[in-house]
């Protein structure tokens, strides 16, 4: 331990504990703009600024480890002249059109000037008119508003292991561009979006579509479609942070409520949908494990393939593995073709007069719902547009809506009561939860006494467990955080080139850290303490649930048999599963 | 086979790009011609460091100093020296081109005040032969190394030395080992800093080019001292000579036993490698050359972790620079005892430096530490090119200050360069006459820094950037008094909060500029005047039309031309069309042309 004093309080931290969070313990806010709790220190920005005892150096809080006998002042004359010259240096490099900005409000080079009393920008701006680029569809960049403090590249390259983002040039020519200096959608970008949740201005923020759902809701006469909304597992435990609330909050009876006040007319839950993700999902996995011998069925380990960013990833990185992806579609987009086919002929509506909306704490599902014509299952757009918890969160605003005070209601039948199961998927390890509980039946035929795997919950990178199904053992792994993903599996890879049994039979992966909790549409200032929260939401919402495996859903029992037959069907395939194929990380 | 004469042929890249190379073989051609090549060994050498007199010839054993040789003299020093054994006294130095006195080598005033220990080898030895080098006690203080001293005797014998870093902050170098020693971890590796990039500066290269050797065996010194079994010299690729010389002698290392599996046959193996630099010149900056020699974007990293715990590949790495090396093998070969007598308290050892600008003798020198700046620029250096006034010289490249003539009589140590708001820097040393415009150079190394900022860090990027705007406002006679403000809060800002010494210093000409002229900057504010019409949008050139005899001349001298006017008649200038070159007012004979 080491014992130092920051502005005369005594603090007493671990070894290697910096500045910055020794500050914290002891309440004293130090401000920053580029530390980020996600990411190793960058110290690009220089807000951070402290000094120790009577040395005139400036050493920065967000990088320096505290040391025993330090004396730290973290507020003077010179350090907040120092703060507020740089922070006036950045404004003079920043467009001043905060009002028109999707951070209005948000931003934290903002509320740092706020905070520092700017009230007048000394410096001439130098601002460069670079194009926004907009061609990923899922994520907008518009580089005239970046910082550099660096953020976004650190997820992209550290965190996440993707590389689609990267400094160009030097000195005021610095830029943060999409690698090779393409525009983003010809580069090697997932679409996990990251970035967005991680940029502290609005230089990457998600492509806001609630403009074009407006119109959709409020249209009238014979253009009007009928709008039917999913709301995936993650957003019910996130969207109050918008409103104030604590992280894991659980709003979905009030979401529901909201979504019919917005003008929706048929309110569905994905849950439900990964419930039935996990009948199909399972079956496959049952049918590879029960055949491993001749692997008929397909290679183990089969990898889920809910995640879209976690799909584009593999179809750009590991086309090789495409064998082993499991060819069941996400929740959004089952519930999409079941909405467009199976809702539509219940109530007689022609597909093509629905408007199917989906909210997901995602940016990259906004790139899934058109990403090939099996997404067009229904002879239609499956999902018409997907929009992020964000964006929910302005609508909701925008329509005047109290969103904490509101009355509580259910989601409409048939597709919107679910289980424990379906919730979980919103957490890392949730979906592998799932269909283990699920599996367990299926090989069985009896059903677990204690369906809590909690081997596969938490943040840590990878997890492992194993379970005993009648004398066989199955191997399972959970990564999330795309930059784990390469070390599964390269032991996998591994294993096969050396002839060995393979580590793992099934392989659960998310994108983001957290899983989808903690994606890339998700409400700011996401670090691990709200992941913790919003992952204590959602096993909460498991635990308080009627049913807690999907086969037990008696709606989605009525779905095969009213529909689909039997999980893997012909007609299951048709419309809820999917192919892969290996692509270029640069189209160019 | 004896010979009689040795002819030593400057091939430095300066002598190089004077056709020092053509002079080479014009002399081994004429050797043989003149029928006496058995009795001549033509070599080429590292920098004489007298650039502003190269190419230089010296012939052994007579001591001869040949200046500003041509190809052409070749045959003139063969058969005069070898086949007549006399000098060629037409390209001998000379003090004074008037009274074509001769002046021998110990009496050239250039190198008088010199005391070459780093430089030792430089225009002595062919670097490009290793016997050479040993001939010269080279690879002695490995060997003692090895053989005599167990690591932590390294250590001792180089804190005894009182050596420190001689890149520019001046960080005591046993430290720096001793703390590699002590970090945990089984692989380390030492790296020399040969990026060298202020402008201006060429210390190391000629180093390198003039003796690799001594790099080559401290380098290894120093691997066996911390227990690195593998170096990198990271250089810049713009050193093309420097690099050559250096694979040469890593070559021949090899070949000799002296680095490789099992060195001197001993049970320490060290190899070394080389790898180039892109030219940037925050890569200089310890942990961005570290970043670059992994290959990735040269941007420098906070510190702590420092290299020495978590350096090249997050392995503890003992980072010098060139100079701080060549030191140690001269160290290791001569005993601390001997070195440390050179130099000051604090400051041991000498410290060599690249003078330009306006300074008669221009070149390379080497000084005792606590020299004075006034010994190096008047007596070494032979003054003011052209007689003019000494206004300042810039120390540490764009990381210095100015140092004015009132502080000539200081003496050069760490210390006294940062109490004079300078610094040591790697040496580059520029001399400023009352030409040189206080205001356009501080906007010219503020330009330097806005290119080579990293752009990783925003006060520095921005500051940089917006500094520069400023300088140019006032240098174009459109600053205001608060713009000088400006340039001080955000200097002052940018100082304190960069993060690495790019940043760090970046302000020091324009803050240290303000301070000692700050008279000079009002008038360009107030006056719209720059006083040595360096800064042209400020200066307006007329002819008198009572002094203009027309006799043309101005006309003919104009590039533009915007000069007109009948033959015997008062010319005029076309101020419209004016680039303000200041050809004419250079041609005039007759002081017609004004400048204001």
């Amino acid at each position: 331990m080491v014992n130092a004093k920051i502005n005369g309080i005594p603090v007493q931290v671990a070894e290697g504990t910096t500045i910055l969070e020794a500050a914290r313990k002891v309440e004293v806010k130090i401000p920053t703009l580029c530390a980020n709790d996600d990411l190793e220190p960058w110290a690009a920005c220089g807000i951070c600024v402290v000094k120790n005892g009577k040395s005139p150096k400036l050493i920065r809080a967000c990088c320096t480890p505290i040391d025993e006998g330090m004396d730290i002042v973290t507020n003077d004359a010179e350090l907040v002249s120092t703060r507020k010259t740089v922070i006036e240096l950045i404004l003079s490099t920043h467009p001043d059109d905060c009002l028109a900005c999707p951070r209005n409000q948000e931003c934290e080079l903002q509320r740092l000037a706020a905070e520092f009393g700017i009230r007048e920008q000394p410096f001439p701006k130098k601002i460069r008119g670079t194009p926004i680029d907009t061609s990923t569809g899922s994520l907008i960049l518009n580089p005239d508003k970046c910082i550099r403090c660096g953020r976004c590249v650190k997820v992209c390259q550290d965190m996440q292991n993707v590389w689609a983002i990267e400094f160009l040039g030097r000195g005021e020519k610095t830029r943060i561009a999409p690698a090779a200096d393409v525009k983003l959608g010809e580069g090697p970008c997932i679409k996990c979006g990251q970035c967005s949740a991680h940029c502290p201005v609005g230089a990457i923020y998600e492509n806001d579509q609630t403009a074009e759902v407006w119109e959709a809701l409020l249209k009238t006469g014979d253009d009007a479609k009928t709008c039917v909304v999913q709301i995936a597992p993650a957003v019910r435990v996130a969207l109050g942070e918008a409103f104030g609330c604590a992280p894991g909050t659980n709003l979905t009876k009030k979401i529901y409520t909201a979504l019919r006040r917005l003008g929706f007319d048929a309110i569905f839950d994905t849950n439900f949908a990964a419930d039935l993700t996990i009948m199909e999902e399972g079956t496959e996995f049952v049918k590879r494990f029960t055949n491993a011998a001749t692997g008929k069925e397909g290679p183990l380990p089969l990898i889920t393939s809910c995640c879209p960013a976690w799909v584009d990833y593999l179809e750009k990185y590991y086309g090789d593995m495409i064998p082993n992806f499991s060819t069941a579609k996400s929740p959004q987009q089952m519930m999409g073709a079941m909405i467009k086919t199976y809702y539509a002929g219940k109530t007689s509506l022609d597909p093509a007069k629905i408007y199917s909306v989906s909210i997901m704490p995602c940016t990259a599902k906004k790139y899934e719902n058109g990403r090939d014509k099996t997404m067009y299952s229904s002879g239609q757009k499956d999902v018409d547009v997907t929009l992020t918890t964000r964006e929910l969160a302005r609508m909701i605003k925008q329509a005047g809506i109290d969103l904490l005070n509101l009355p509580e209601s259910d989601p409409d039948s048939p597709m919107g009561p679910n289980t424990g199961a379906g919730v979980i998927f919103g957490a890392t390890g949730g979906v592998m939860e799932a269909a283990l509980r699920t599996a367990y039946t299926l090989i069985t035929g009896e059903d677990l006494k204690d369906v809590n795997f909690t081997g596969v919950r938490g943040l840590s990178g990878i997890k492992e467990a194993s379970i005993h199904i009648k004398g066989t053992e199955v191997r399972v792994a959970v990564a999330h955080q795309m930059g784990n993903i390469a070390q599964v599996l390269q032991m996998v890879k591994k294993a096969k080139a050396e002839g060995k049994d393979v580590p793992w039979h099934f392989i659960e992966v998310m994108a983001c850290r957290g899983g989808c909790i903690g994606g890339g549409g998700q409400p700011y200032g996401c670090t691990d303490e709200v992941r913790k929260m919003r992952i204590r939401g959602i096993y909460d919402a498991d635990e308080a649930s009627e049913y807690r495996c999907s086969h037990h859903n008696p709606l989605i029992k009525q779905i095969y048999a009213e529909f689909l037959e039997k999980p893997g069907s012909h007609k299951a395939h048709e419309l809820l599963h999917t192919h892969y194929e290996s692509k270029p990380l640069y189209l160019k | 086979m004896a010979y009689k004469n040795f002819i030593l042929v400057c091939a430095g890249t300066g002598c190089e790009s004077s056709k020092a190379i053509e002079i080479y073989d014009s002399l081994i051609r004429e050797a043989e011609a003149q029928g006496v090549k058995n009795d001549v060994q033509v070599v080429k050498t590292g920098c004489f460091g007298f650039c502003e007199k190269g190419p230089i010839v010296k012939v052994m054993p007579s001591e001869s100093f040949y200046v500003e040789v041509k190809p052409e003299d070749a045959k003139e020093i063969i058969a005069e020296q070898v086949v007549k054994g006399r000098e060629v006294k037409r390209l001998l130095y000379k003090k004074d081109e008037k009274t074509a006195d001769t002046v021998k080598i110990e009496d050239i005033e250039f190198y008088q005040k010199q005391f070459r220990v780093v430089l030792r080898n430089c225009g002595v030895i062919n670097p490009e032969n290793i016997d050479e080098y040993i001939a010269r006690d080279g690879y002695s203080g490995l060997e003692r190394a090895l053989f005599k001293m167990k690591p932590a005797d390294v250590v001792s014998e180089l804190k005894a030395s009182g050596l420190r870093g001689r890149g520019g902050a001046g960080f005591p170098t046993w430290l720096k080992w001793d703390l590699t020693i002590k970090a945990p971890g089984e692989v380390k590796y030492v790296v020399c800093n040969a990026d060298e990039g202020d402008p201006g500066a060429y210390m190391n290269r000629s180093t390198i080019e003039g003796d690799p050797h001594s790099l080559i065996e401290a380098m290894t010194i120093c691997g066996y001292t911390i227990g690195a079994s593998t170096g990198y010299i990271y250089i810049r690729a713009e050193y093309p000579l420097a690099i050559e010389r250096l694979k040469i002698a890593i070559k021949q290392a090899k070949e000799y036993g002296l680095l490789g599996p099992k060195i001197l046959g001993s049970d320490f193996s060290f190899d070394l490698d080389i790898r180039l630099g892109a030219g940037a010149f925050v890569c200089g900056e310890e942990t961005a050359l570290l970043q670059s020699l992994e290959g990735k974007r040269g941007m420098p990293m906070p510190k702590p972790p420092f290299p020495a715990v978590q350096g090249l590949w997050k392995k503890p790495t003992v980072i010098n620079n060139v100079e701080t090396f060549v030191n140690v093998a001269v160290i290791m070969t001569k005993g601390a005892d001997w070195y440390s007598k050179i130099g000051t308290e604090k400051s041991k050892g000498t410290k060599t430096f690249a003078l330009t600008g306006k300074i008669a003798n221009s070149g390379l020198v080497e000084v005792p530490m606590g020299t004075k700046l006034r010994d190096i620029i008047f007596d070494i250096g032979g003054g003011i090119k052209g007689g003019r006034k000494f206004k300042g010289v810039q120390t540490g490249g764009p990381s210095g200050g100015i140092i004015t003539a009132e502080s000539l009589d200081e003496p050069i140590t760490y210390e006294s360069l940062t109490a004079l708001g300078s610094m040591m820097g790697s040496g580059g040393m520029i001399i400023m006459d009352e030409d040189d415009c206080v205001v356009d150079i501080a906007k010219f190394y503020m330009a330097f820094c806005v290119d080579e900022s990293c752009g990783k860090c925003a006060p520095c990027r921005i500051g940089t950037s917006q500094m520069h705007d400023l300088l140019e406002k006032i240098t174009t006679g459109n600053g205001t008094e608060d713009d000088l403000l400006k340039l001080e809060k955000i200097g002052k800002a940018m100082t304190k909060a960069s993060l690495c010494m790019l940043g760090g210093s970046a302000a020091n000409p324009t803050l240290s500029t303000i301070k000692h002229f700050r008279e000079e900057y009002l008038e360009h504010i107030r006056d719209h005047k720059c006083r040595s019409g360096k800064c042209k949008d400020l200066v307006v050139y007329s002819i008198d039309p009572v002094k203009c005899i027309g006799c043309g001349l101005c006309a003919r001298k104009c590039p533009v031309p915007c000069i007109a006017g009948e033959k015997k008649q008062a010319h005029v200038i076309d101020r419209s069309r004016c680039v303000k070159c200041g050809e004419c007012f250079k041609a005039c004979k007759f002081g017609a042309v004004v400048k204001n």
